[in-house]
Order: structure tokens, then C-alpha cells, then sequence
């Protein structure tokens, strides 16, 4: 043992040399973990899908390596794709204002409370989330459906039963209530940061409080409303449980189509799946980037 | 306006919960003066700032701007400005941003907001930072921007939260000097809340000595230093020795004769009724009394013959304490006026000396 710390103590110091020497050889080899992982199971992935996309869907389902650009044109013209796209990102954007619109107050509420019960009120926020998210949504399908919960409630009043489900309205529900907390947090943490006297000193300046709020608190707070939004639009864009179960599988959403083109149709078609997935990463990255141009604007 | 009245407070009461924080406080601010309220922490001081401008409304009360009831108008509704404590600029607008904020609110005209905006920065010497954000000032300079966002409204009265409490020292006596030969510039009057008595008694017009949500006394420095009316402000506004006893009689001319329970005599000048037989307190300043080597002549009053307990030179001063009747310590302070390496000079520990002062130098105190 002795004998052999003995005999590698000068290799490992002509490595330290050399390293001490290189600084870049340092600097790779410290980012070689990092860029390893993304590489292996990022950047290699992504290709795989790029060349997929430009690649012809074989008649067994098999994928045939002729380069065509006849999967994108297919998502650009037949209705049922461009319908699902608009039908997605309007749920995602109308699922993402709810959820602001929602969370901003309840964050400010929570914020506003003595410490002891801030964090009790930010626990029962996140208990739901120790239940399975299926069996949540599941909750939702008897809470809504013909004989559920509101459905008595209305009977009982001597009303007329409301077909709450399965459709459109049931699946944004779903998404507002499973999305809720993903913006709760990070304006939680936003509005923890603001200094409260900043309203005051609004106030002592001559701004009522429409004008407090639109001038210092939403400026000063508009990070945590943007990774609150991405937070919440992406996944909602994206999804196709809460659609499956709440919308009954009757309308298609760009979730529900991806999943049929990759593993339910017969045969499957890998190469358009994944030319859907490619223009849904492009318009996602371009409305992200858009919605930061425009929420960080004042601090350029 | 000049030489009206800018604040009035009626019988302030502001309650939190069961606790007053401000327990029935009535004073007349001045216009034009700087004016101090001055006490420790939770004296009530701040919460009658917040009141006056707008922040918390009095339990019961009135609070006047310049003869206008304004109890409960909110603060955006008032021609009033705060510099806070800890200044509260907007951080995500440049100084100049910062600085037109409350004339956009008012909604001034572009040019006008444009040309006032460059005079209140140059009037606190910050001409040149107008594009900076506040982040990439320093302390004092953030403090001037605070300052300039107020004085540009030209509000009816200017609050000061202790706005200089962040600052280091020199920086603070610096900015002490500043305000209040700004203050005699713009002639608004400036209502100053602060626990440092040195920052009270070097700005002030007047000061307000506060405690317990109480007014104890309202005065000019000099009066607050030479003739406090109580034991709390004769202690909190410098240094003082308070010796107990019983009042004897009061001549004409106001001095009274106090007898302590071991047998000292002192004389004292009143500045109110005293009866006799009551319990008093004297208060001497350690400025205002005298150690001698040799006995004063007779007929000296408040003569004792004492021993030297400590000493320390701290320079401009030697502050000595010695030991008077049956062990009493007192503090004196000697100025060194002489300059000397001389151990003689000095008082030593173990010496004995004659203690004595006029006794209008000791201040006779009944509450």
C-alpha cells in the first residue's frame, strides 16, 4: 500500500502539471461531463428526429431513408394537423392567462400572510401533487361528469343537468388545475423578493394603486410571470392525457396526435410524428423568445 | 404661508391592537423649520411620520396640513414626500426615472418634467448621473437621489424616515451639513425622525423628544441640552449625573437647596414650582462641574472634597470619575486645553481634588 502511493505520487504530479500547464486541457475536462450527457441525450436524440422528419413513412411502418420534405407539407395542409396546432396553442395560451390571472392574487395573498402561515398556505399548495397526476384528472372526470358532484348539486336545485363532460371546457379545467401551482411558485418567489415599500414610496409619489401596481410591483415582478408562463404554456401545448380523459378522446390535440402517429395508427408513422415534433419545437422557441423580448423590455 | 403652521397634531392617538403607539401627542410644526422628532426605538416617532404622511391612519385625532384636516386621505393624495430609510428607489428606472416619477403622476408637462428633473439633480449634485439605474450608486449618492425625487414635487412638508442610518459615520456627518444647508436653500419644511441626539441637536430647528409614544418635550436644542423638563430627556440627550433627595427651600433668584439621604447638601436652580419635602432629582452635566487641586474659597457651593476613581483621556477630553460622600461616583469631563506630555497635568487615579459647580450649572428635575 505504502510501496504504491510511493510509486504513483510522480505520475500524478506530471498530470497536475499538465494540467496546471493547459488551461483549456482543464477547462475540457471539466466540461467533458456536461457536454458528454448533452450530447448522448440531448443533441443526438434531436438529430435523430431531424433526420426522421425529411425521411419517407414506409408502408409497414418501417422507415425508409429517401429524403422528402412531404411530411411537412402534409402538417401545413391537411386541416386535422393545422387544427390541431391552433387548438393546442389556444389552450395553452388561454390555460397560461387563467393560471396568471389566478396565481398573480393568490401569490400576492400568500406573500402578504405572517411567516408561519405562509408556509402552511405554500404546503397546501403542493400537496396535491403527492397524489398521481392520472388519479387527479380522474377526480376531475367524476367531479364533472353527468352524475358527479356539480351535476347533483345543480339537480338538486331543481335545474337542468349541464353536459360538463367530456369536452373542451373539461379539458381547461384539467389544465388550469394541474398547471396552477407552476405558476403560484415562481411568482411566489418573485413577489418574496419585492420590497413592499416601493408601494409606499408609489403611493408618497402621487400613483394610486392601479398605477403603483402597473408602474413598480408588475415591472419588478415580470421575471417571475414569465417563468410562470413558460412553465405552464409548454406542457399544457404539449400534453395529451388531460385531453384524452377530459375531453372524452374526441378532439384531437397536437399531444394526442403525436402519441397516435408514433404508437397507436397502423401502420405508424414515425417520419411525420416527427416533422410534427420539429415545427412544434420551432413555434414554441419562437413564442418563448417573443414573450421575453416583450416582458423584459424595461430592463434593456 | 411663512410662519404659519405646516403640521398640526391634535391629540394623535394611533393604537395597535392593545399597545399605543402613539398616545395622545398634540404639536405645531412650523413652516419652514426642520424640525426632529427624537427618541429610542419604538418611542412612536416613525408611526407619527407614517400618520403625517399618509401611510397609517390615527386611531383618534387630527392631523392638519397647513389648516386642511387630512386624517384619512390617502397618501397618493397628498402634497406631502418621504425619503425613506431605506431610500425605496425603483430599481428597475434610472435615477432620472426615478426622479420624475411623481410628476408624471401629476401629469406635468413633458418639458416641465424634463427641466425640473435636471434642477433637483443638480440642486443634491448629481447632474451627471441622470442614465444610471440606482443599483450602480453608492449609499450616499442613492440617499441624494431619494431626496431629489422628493424636493421635485415641492411638497408642503418633507418627512425624513433616518435617512442617513445607513451610512458610515463620515459619511453621515457630511450629509448632516448638506441637508440642513439644503433645507435653508429650498425653505420646505423638514420633518426629521432620528434615534442619534448628536444628528437631532446638529440639524434642528426644533426637536421633539419622544418616548413611550409621549411628547416629552418640544424645544430648541439648546433648550432640549440646557433645561430638559424630565429625567428621561436630561438622560437620553447626552450625558448627565442625577443625584436624588429632598427639596429644601426655593430662594428668589430660583435655587433650591437638595438634600441627599447620606447627608450631601447641593444647590440647584429650578425651572419650575418646587414644593419643599419633595423627592427631586438634580441632573449635573459632566461638562458643567469642576475639579480643583486646591479647596475653592468658602462660600464656594457644591464643594466636596473627592477621590479620583478612573480616568480616561480620550483626547479632546479626560472624562474622570471620582467618588464623593460615602462612595457616589461621578463623572466629570476636564477639557485639554493645554497641550502637554506633562503626567502632572493629568489627573491620576488614588488623587484627591475638590469637586465643585455653580449652582446654576445643576438643573433641579421633579419627574
Amino acid at each position: 500500500m505504502a510501496l504504491e502511493t510511493l510509486t504513483s505520487e510522480p505520475r500524478e504530479s506530471r498530470v497536475a502539471a499538465l494540467l496546471r500547464r493547459s488551461e483549456r486541457f482543464r477547462l475540457g475536462l471539466l466540461l467533458f461531463p456536461g457536454l458528454f450527457w448533452l450530447l448522448l441525450f440531448f443533441a443526438l436524440p434531436l438529430v435523430v428526429v431531424v433526420l426522421y422528419s425529411f425521411a419517407t413513412p414506409g408502408p409497414t411502418g418501417r422507415v425508409e431513408w429517401h429524403f422528402t420534405l412531404a411530411n411537412y407539407g402534409t402538417l401545413f395542409t391537411e386541416s386535422l394537423y393545422v387544427n390541431a396546432y391552433l387548438r393546442s396553442i389556444w389552450a395553452g395560451v388561454l390555460t397560461t392567462l387563467i393560471c396568471l390571472l389566478a396565481g398573480y392574487p393568490l401569490a400576492l395573498y400568500i406573500v402578504r400572510r405572517p411567516p408561519r402561515w405562509r408556509t402552511v398556505l405554500l404546503f397546501l399548495i403542493l400537496i396535491p401533487f403527492w397524489t398521481n397526476f392520472l388519479v387527479r384528472t380522474y377526480a376531475w372526470m367524476i367531479i364533472l361528469s353527468n352524475n358527479g358532484i356539480i351535476n347533483s348539486i345543480i339537480q338538486a336545485l331543481g335545474l337542468p343537468r349541464v353536459a360538463l363532460y367530456p369536452s373542451e371546457g373539461a379539458v381547461l379545467i384539467g389544465l388550469i388545475y394541474g398547471n396552477l401551482p407552476f405558476m403560484v411558485l415562481p411568482i411566489f418567489a418573485s413577489l418574496d423578493r419585492f420590497d413592499f415599500t416601493l408601494l409606499e414610496a408609489a403611493a408618497d409619489l402621487g400613483a394610486d394603486q392601479t398605477r403603483a401596481f402597473l408602474r413598480v410591483m408588475l415591472p419588478l415582478t415580470m421575471p417571475g410571470i414569465a417563468a410562470g408562463s413558460v412553465l405552464v404554456f409548454i406542457p399544457t401545448v404539449g400534453q395529451f392525457v388531460v385531453s384524452d380523459l377530459l375531453g372524452g378522446a374526441k378532439v384531437d390535440y397536437l399531444g394526442n396526435l403525436l402519441q397516435r402517429l408514433f404508437t397507436r395508427s397502423n401502420p405508424p408513422n414515425w417520419p411525420l410524428g416527427s416533422a410534427m415534433a420539429i415545427v412544434f419545437m420551432a413555434v414554441l422557441t419562437v413564442a418563448i423568445l417573443l414573450y421575453f423580448r416583450i416582458t423584459t423590455e424595461q430592463d434593456r | 404661508m411663512k410662519n404659519g403652521i405646516a403640521v398640526d397634531l391634535r391629540n394623535v392617538v394611533k393604537r395597535f391592537a392593545e399597545v399605543y403607539a402613539v398616545d395622545h401627542v398634540s404639536m405645531q410644526i412650523r413652516d419652514g423649520e426642520f424640525f426632529s422628532m427624537l427618541g429610542p426605538s419604538g418611542c412612536g416617532k416613525t408611526t407619527t411620520l407614517r400618520m403625517i404622511a399618509g401611510f397609517e391612519f390615527p386611531t383618534a385625532g387630527e392631523i392638519a396640513l397647513h389648516g386642511k384636516l387630512v386624517g384619512t386621505t390617502p397618501p397618493f393624495r397628498r402634497n406631502v414626500n418621504t425619503v425613506f430609510q431605506s431610500y425605496a428607489l425603483f430599481p428597475h428606472m434610472t435615477v432620472a426615472e426615478n426622479v420624475a416619477f411623481g410628476l408624471q403622476m401629476k401629469k406635468t408637462p413633458q418639458a416641465e418634467i424634463a427641466r425640473r428633473v435636471e434642477e433637483a439633480l443638480d440642486l443634491v449634485r448629481l447632474g451627471g448621473f441622470s442614465g444610471r439605474r440606482p443599483r450602480q450608486l453608492s449609499g450616499g449618492q442613492q440617499q441624494r437621489v431619494a431626496l431629489a425625487r422628493a424636493l421635485v414635487n415641492h411638497p408642503e412638508v418633507l418627512l425624513l424616515d433616518e435617512p442617513l442610518g445607513a451610512l458610515d459615520l463620515k459619511l453621515r456627518k457630511e450629509m448632516q451639513l448638506e441637508l440642513k444647508s439644503l433645507q435653508e436653500r429650498v425653505g420646505i419644511t423638514f420633518i426629521y425622525v432620528t434615534h442619534d441626539q448628536e444628528e437631532a441637536l446638529t440639524m434642528s430647528d426644533r426637536i421633539a423628544v419622544m418616548n413611550a409614544g409621549k411628547v416629552l418635550q418640544v424645544g430648541t436644542p439648546t433648550e432640549i441640552y440646557e433645561r430638559p423638563v424630565c429625567r428621561f430627556v436630561a438622560d437620553f440627550i447626552g450625558e448627565t449625573n442625577f443625584i436624588e433627595g429632598l427639596a429644601g427651600g426655593v430662594e428668589p433668584d430660583g435655587v433650591a437647596t437638595i438634600t441627599t439621604d447620606d447627608g450631601l447638601t447641593f444647590r440647584a436652580q429650578t425651572t419650575r414650582p418646587v414644593t419643599p419635602g419633595a423627592k427631586v432629582t438634580l441632573s449635573i452635566r459632566p461638562e458643567k462641574a469642576f475639579l480643583a487641586v486646591q479647596s475653592p474659597p468658602p462660600g464656594t457651593p457644591n464643594c466636596f472634597p473627592v477621590t479620583v476613581a478612573r480616568v480616561a483621556y480620550i483626547g479632546s477630553d479626560t472624562r474622570i470619575d471620582v467618588r464623593l460622600g460615602q462612595g457616589r461616583l461621578f463623572d466629570l469631563w476636564e477639557q485639554n486645553s493645554r497641550s502637554t506630555l506633562d503626567r502632572d497635568a493629568y489627573w491620576q487615579p488614588g488623587e484627591t481634588g475638590f469637586l465643585w459647580w455653580p449652582a446654576e450649572n445643576a438643573l433641579v428635575l421633579t419627574e
